[in-house]
């Protein structure tokens, strides 16, 4: 009972099937009060029809979940009362205004007509949209209709918010300005679940990530201790020459776990970013000539990869 | 931190909160308003001019008989709008956003009804506005005239649950239109909407007989110009009870199990 208090979120072994699809294959989630939990998977790994449950859009087949302490099949009705949702297509109206939008939206919640008005004009200023509130949505940029569809969720000042994929489509900055809006979100006490496809969209927000594939979790913990688990950069080295390739391998063989060669280019998993002057001066030291070297943030891909032993793509086919 | 009270307006508020959404679009799509004006004058000259002398004789005998037949035709093409702006909804995932809100499960289709309804009295208006200055005329009184408004949104409204149906299974809004057109012209042409039964085949007639089209549209023939209401009435309103006995829970089943 108290592990459940203090949990906005706690799902215990939910199953859905889709005929023959098995879509969540027993997951267990939590979300402490005011934190983020970072849902990481692959298209089709379920991370939608989990969140569809959770926002009561869709009942489990088996286990059972509570939001803010209420199950969300008995007591749906008031657990949405509670909840903001933002779905992976900008749920918005295309024919009306930002603002009308907004409206809408407060009037369904009980706000009276003045009071929706005004509380649609301050989300509106909130999110920088007060220059197109009286604009069609269908006229919005990408990162403009994501803000809007993110103020229409924040109507209701919900406590617990589903961000289903929340910056898919979008590009650096206006990627940026939703994460800066989600920090604020979090500072003020509301409790996220984000599903995202990017490693580094759940680094930069979540306090836990979760990382589910085929309808099953199969890593969790916080950005750090899955880092530490599946190797956090990628470690890319490629000689000027490719006879050189092989002692390319056996350099970084001594520095990281399973080096692969494809072609002419190394590659290696490695979780201290201090390897790389020491991968320098040994290639040097081994007279190797060197075109390419980069330490990058590892791709959902290579944590598929170490997690899984498949690729992110063979999941989502 | 305010919790909101969800349920202080109640579903008939949420609904038309909803049906707002839906008309208050027309104000920024003025062209949704000539689709809904324009069609129904062309179908209306064209059908009365290029039909009435070889049907009828003359233009306006003929018109006298069609405009209430073209009236239900125009009536069932426009419940497509209600599927296709449902699939729309479902697709574009606004109905998901709705079905997440505090509000009562059916206000967000009854609000697309209601206002779907407005559009359509809408229609109706244009129809027998342009048929009344090409020289329709009504017989039997304002009363009745309201009448066949009131018969003809009853109608559209059970059978529009075909059209919801569609919405719910249809892989895109595009998709809704043609399964509109595949079931409602044949549905609206056999019948006795623009000729008389008798100058059918036999086996024909048989099914026209049967076609709730040619009952509403007998129906408002005796609301718009006299003849007998009553039993056509029941007919058809009974035709389009049956539509909505079986389109109505495979479209409530289809949206419960997305």
């Amino acid at each position: 009972m108290l592990r459940r208090m203090s949990n906005a979120i706690l799902a215990e072994g939910l199953v859905k099937r889709f005929g023959p699809t098995v879509a969540l294959n027993g997951v267990d989630l939590a979300v402490g009060q005011g934190t983020v939990l970072g849902l990481l998977g692959p298209n089709g790994a379920g991370k939608t029809t989990a969140v569809r449950i959770l926002a009561t859009l869709l009942r489990p087949d088996e286990g059972r979940a509570t939001v803010g302490g209420l199950d969300v099949e008995r007591d749906a009705h008031r657990v949405r009362a509670m909840i903001g949702l933002t779905g992976q297509y900008a749920s918005v109206d295309d024919q009306l205004t930002g603002s009308e939008n907004l409206r809408l939206i407060g009037r369904l919640l009980g706000l009276s007509r003045t009071a929706a008005r005004s509380r649609a004009a301050e989300l509106l200023a909130g999110f920088g949209l007060q220059d197109a509130a009286d604009r069609a949505a269908k006229t919005y940029s990408g990162g403009m209709r994501r803000r809007l569809d993110l103020a229409a969720s924040l109507i209701g000042r919900p406590r617990v918010l589903f961000l289903d994929e929340p910056t898919t489509g979008l590009d650096p900055r206006a990627r940026a300005d939703v994460w800066d809006i989600i920090r604020e979100l979090v500072t003020s006490g509301v409790s996220v679940l984000l599903t995202t496809q990017y490693l580094d969209e759940a680094d930069q927000l979540a306090d836990e990530i979760v990382v589910i594939d085929h309808g099953r979790v199969i890593a969790g913990g916080t950005p750090d201790e899955l880092k530490r688990q599946t190797g956090a950069q990628t470690l890319m080295v490629r000689p000027s020459l490719e006879s050189d390739a092989e002692k390319v391998r056996a350099v970084v063989a001594e520095l990281a776990a399973k080096p692969e060669l494809s072609g002419a280019v190394v590659t290696a998993q490695v979780t201290d970013p201090a390897v790389l002057p020491v991968v320098v001066r040994r290639l040097d030291d081994a007279g190797v000539r060197v075109s390419e070297l980069t330490l990058r943030t590892s791709t959902l891909d290579e944590v598929f990869l170490a997690l899984t032993g498949h690729r992110a793509e063979e999941v989502s086919a | 931190m305010t919790t909101i009270a969800a349920s202080r307006r109640g579903g008939v508020g949420q609904s038309l909160s909803l049906a707002w959404r839906g008309l208050v679009q027309i104000r920024h799509n003025p062209f949704e308003l000539g689709d809904l004006s324009f069609q129904p004058i062309m179908f209306v000259l064209l059908f009365t001019y290029l039909f009435g002398g070889a049907i009828s004789g003359d233009p306006v005998t003929y018109l006298q008989f069609m405009l209430p037949g073209i009236i239900v035709q125009s009536g069932l093409m426009a419940t497509m709008n209600t599927g296709m702006g449902l699939s729309m909804d479902l697709h574009k995932g606004f109905f998901d956003r709705l079905q997440a809100l505090p509000i009562a499960r059916w206000a967000p289709l009854a609000g697309r009804v209601i206002s779907d309804a407005v559009k359509q009295g809408w229609s109706m208006a244009v129809l027998l506005g342009t048929g009344y200055a090409i020289g329709f005329r009504a017989t039997e009184g304002v009363v009745a005239v309201l009448a066949a408004f009131g018969l003809m949104l009853a109608f559209s409204l059970l059978a529009s649950w075909f059209a919801v149906f569609t919405g719910t299974i249809a892989s895109d809004p595009e998709k809704v239109m043609m399964y509109g057109f595949t079931a409602v012209f044949p549905l609206s042409f056999l019948s006795n909407a623009f000729v008389k039964t008798e100058t059918l085949p036999g086996w024909l007639q048989a099914f026209v007989k049967v076609n709730p089209v040619t009952h509403v549209s007998d129906a408002l023939r005796g609301l718009l110009t006299g003849g007998p209401v009553l039993e056509h009435a029941m007919w058809g309103l009974l035709g389009g009870l049956v539509i909505a006995v079986v389109f109505a829970p495979l479209a409530v089943i289809r949206l419960k199990r997305r």
